[in-house]
């Protein structure tokens, strides 16, 4: 059995920022496991630019925004194990994994972080009916045969949900000589970035259908075609509405869910809204000892957020390993009205690393002015007025120590919507 | 004759719809913007629409047959076209280090193609 102090489970730009945070606080031992053959994570596959304006004040793209940690990692002594899937862990962070060449590992570890990312929500979770004949693909899988294989999936695309990685594969294929049909979205706005909507779609003439879904997929060795059909304000199809467009492919990017099979086995407590575990004000799972950052704790739309996360985690490792002190909750972080989520969900005014504290949420829906208030038991924190906020763009707002302090009993969090401009 | 288009800005997430006004090639009129930036934007959007090019070309390598590439600086929207089938013809062999060219020049831009990651095998 391996003796480690830090453990780092994934190799994507989460991992990778906290092992170099990690080696630079001066913990000794620390391995990242990953289970592909290569480092980089979800960001190999991500070949466009708009990765790092935060974090690099350049844009990147996402193998060049991962080059640049990788390159780093080399003189830290960091261990890396590349094709190792870790398939269990305790709560007391003892690690069994597994490699084609040396078989079953066992790893004790002294502390944790879970760096995993997510997956795509499959049509499985989406019920539609039909056959199930080849072409249909999520977007992040279409994303990988397209730019990490070398392949076409298909020539006639109709996409559905307007998620980022589905209008950034609508832009790939199209250069790449296929027909994207259209992208369609069941909301009644889009689920990616503005941006991606007009480089992706606007620049190449791609409609985007809002309040739109797709009712049945035909063929039965090969797609041939979809029904699709606008939806009303319940998002029940309108059938009169119908219409049949023929396509041999249908991407689905209809969403991302943390990949937490690990975590659960930690027995960690879980927010049934980001589906990932709860956190502290250090990235500390409820499990002592056990962190988390990036997409396996909530889902980002940036990379620049995951590496500052990640980061946070690896200096809340070190506190720990040093400190040999437990998940310490203090305050409890709650989300109310207008908020899907807060992030963290607790904190321990005393164990915080810096003067300040970055919380991350996001609105339940579209609002064009909107005033965020902080309050706790007694009396209003602080406010701040928003615009143009959507759920797709994570909001981030930082809280000084002070204001912390002062707060009694818990930290609740509202979202409201100011009247309408424009 | 005048001609009215729409821009909408991506420099910050207000989105901002701008309306152009435009004829032939002279920019009459613009409005709906917010702010300096994105009348710039809109300016640069009717007159030369620029854009970073981002794909993949052949690797010959064991474990992988295709590297990402981009072009180092916007190019014009409408070489897009051209470039992808400059492209397609390039053959890289490793190794090959982030930021190395892998085609110059790309579709008489004078905009470079840049590999965006290393491979060594
Ligand atoms: C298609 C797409 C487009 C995006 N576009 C942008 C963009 O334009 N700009 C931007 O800033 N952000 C973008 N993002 C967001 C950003 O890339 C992600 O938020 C970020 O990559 C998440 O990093 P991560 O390390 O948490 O997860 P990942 O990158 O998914 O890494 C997780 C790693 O853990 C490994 N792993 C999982 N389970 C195990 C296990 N049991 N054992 C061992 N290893 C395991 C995986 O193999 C993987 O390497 C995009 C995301 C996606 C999916
Ligand atoms: S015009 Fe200004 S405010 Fe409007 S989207 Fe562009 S940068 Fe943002």
């Amino acid at each position: 059995m391996l003796c480690k102090d830090l453990v780092i489970i994934g190799g994507g730009p989460a991992g990778l920022a906290a092992a170099l945070e990690a080696a630079e606080q001066g913990v000794k031992d620390v391995m990242i496991v990953e289970r592909d053959s290569g480092l980089g994570g979800i960001l190999q596959q991500c070949i466009h630019n708009g990765f790092g304006l935060h974090v690099f004040k350049e844009e990147l793209t996402g193998p060049e925004y991962a080059q640049k940690f990788i390159d780093k990692l080399e003189n830290t002594g960091v261990e890396v194990l590349l094709d190792t899937m870790v398939i269990e862990i305790t709560p007391d962070k003892r690690i069994f994994a597994v490699n084609s060449r040396i078989g079953v590992l066992e790893i004790q570890s002294k502390a944790v972080i879970l760096a995993m990312g997510c997956r795509e929500r499959t049509r499985g979770a989406l019920n539609i009916p039909g056959f199930r004949p080849a072409g249909i693909f999520t977007a992040g899988t279409a994303q990988r045969y397209v730019n990490i294989e070398g392949y076409m999936p298909g020539k006639e695309i109709v996409i559905l949900g307007s998620g980022d990685i589905g209008l950034i594969m609508a832009r790939r294929f199209t250069l790449e000589g296929a027909k994207v049909k259209c992208v369609l979205e069941i909301m009644p706005y889009s689920n990616g970035l503005t941006r991606n909507v007009v480089q992706c779609l606007e620049d190449y003439g791609i409609p985007l259908r809002l309040s739109h879904t797709v009712i049945d997929i035909h063929g039965k060795k090969r797609v041939e075609g979809v029904t699709v059909a606008k939806v009303d304000e319940n998002l029940k199809p309108i059938l009169s509405t119908a219409e049949f467009i023929p396509c041999d492919t249908l991407l689905l990017s209809v969403g991302l869910i943390p990949e937490n099979e690990l975590t659960k086995m930690t027995g960690a407590d879980f927010d049934a809204s980001t589906q990932g575990p709860m956190v502290n004000q250090r990235m500390e799972t409820s499990c002592e000892g056990i962190f988390a950052c990036g997409n396996v704790l909530h889902v980002h739309d940036l990379v620049d957020f995951v590496t500052m996360e990640a980061r946070l985690a690896a200096r809340g490792a070190a506190q720990y390993l040093k400190e040999k002190d437990g998940s310490c909750r203090g305050t409890k972080v709650i989300a109310g009205e207008g908020l899907r989520y807060v992030l963290p969900h607790a904190v321990c005014v005393e164990k915080m690393l810096d003067e300040k504290l970055n919380f991350f949420m996001r609105s339940t829906r579209p609002m064009n002015k909107a005033k965020l208030v902080i309050e706790s038991e007694n009396g209003i924190v602080k406010t701040k007025m928003l615009s143009y906020l959507k759920p797709s763009e994570m909001i981030n707002i930082e809280l000084k120590k002070s204001e912390i302090e002062k707060a009694e009993g818990h930290l609740k969090f509202i979202l409201q919507e100011e009247g309408v401009l424009q | 004759m005048s001609d009215k288009r729409n821009v909408t800005c991506i420099i910050c997430p207000v989105g901002c719809r701008i309306e152009v006004e435009l004829e032939n090639e002279d920019i009459l009129n613009l409005s709906g913007y917010r702010c300096k930036r994105g009348l710039q934007y809109a300016k640069d959007e009717v007159t030369s629409p620029k854009r970073i090019l981002t794909t993949t070309v052949r690797l010959k390598a064991r474990s992988a047959h295709v590297l990402p590439v981009r072009t180092r600086a916007p190019i014009p929207r409408s070489c897009m076209k051209d470039a992808m089938k400059e492209l397609k013809s390039v053959f890289v062999c490793p190794p090959v280090k982030m930021g190395d060219v892998v085609l110059k020049d790309v579709a008489g831009t004078g905009v470079d193609v840049i590999a965006s990651r290393s491979w060594t095998e």
